[in-house]
């Protein structure tokens, strides 16, 4: 298990390759990476990611082992950046190994819906100059229930 | 003692990420009621409980949760990760 909430960039294809060796039994990776998106016709300057230390890691690693245990993953890896992004820019990725796809995939889907609702993290877009907090959407809220 | 911590909008309402209060409350509730009477910002900041949501200790709870034994309470929007 991988977990890691950092500023810096990522290397995805580094880090999909490395994931996906040596699995003799698990005969499924599926890997997830979400991208700065501008919204707004190239308004969009910058996205500032705030976090709060130590419970994201800690969230992130609960959702991480129910995950694995579960859906019975071989191994699963959350990365998840702060700080300031620019479009196009890679905000997070997960990637999750189970023996069979099914597994892996909704794995993945719960990770990706409950990184989205319950990680301390908050999201402030500066489009064209003008701060704006980026809100929650009852949609993902609901999107939890399906993993009840 | 207890460390509260603001995060995103509710920081900047009440301007400052961090402090520590000596409080008798014994819920979260309590604890907010005394923080309201305290000063506008943290009438405004606390103005709809239900766009707020709250940690102790760094896991999520209800804002009726007891504050027996809590060393930290965050306050923060609906979280936006992902």
């Amino acid at each position: 298990m991988q977990i890691s909430v950092q500023s810096d960039p990522f290397d995805f294809g580094a880090l999909a390759q490395e994931f996906a060796d040596g699995h003799t039994h698990m005969g499924a990776v599926v890997t997830f990476t979400g991208i700065v998106r501008d919204d707004d016709l190239g308004g969009l300057d910058v996205m500032e990611i705030e976090h709060y230390p130590g419970m994201t890691e800690r969230a992130i690693t609960k959702f991480a082992a129910y995950a694995k245990d579960r859906w019975d993953l071989g191994d699963v890896l959350v990365i998840h950046r702060h700080g300031a992004l620019k479009p196009g820019e890679m905000i997070m990725m997960v990637a999750t190994a189970a023996r069979h796809r099914v597994n892996a995939f909704e794995a993945a889907e719960y990770l990706m819906d409950y990184l989205k609702s319950r990680a301390p993290f908050w999201k402030k877009e500066y489009v064209n100059g003008e701060p704006r907090w980026v809100n929650a959407k009852p949609e993902d809220e609901d999107a939890l229930s399906r993993w009840d | 003692m207890i460390t509260l911590l603001y995060f995103a909008w509710v920081r900047e309402r009440i301007g400052l990420p961090k402090e520590t209060v000596e409080t008798t409350a014994t819920t979260v509730k309590e604890l907010v009621e005394e923080l309201r009477a305290r000063d506008e910002r943290y009438a405004v900041a606390f103005s709809d409980l239900a766009s707020l949501r709250v940690a102790i200790d760094q896991d999520l709870v209800d804002f009726d949760a007891p504050l027996t034994g809590a060393k930290e309470v965050a306050f923060f929007p609906p979280m936006t990760g992902g």
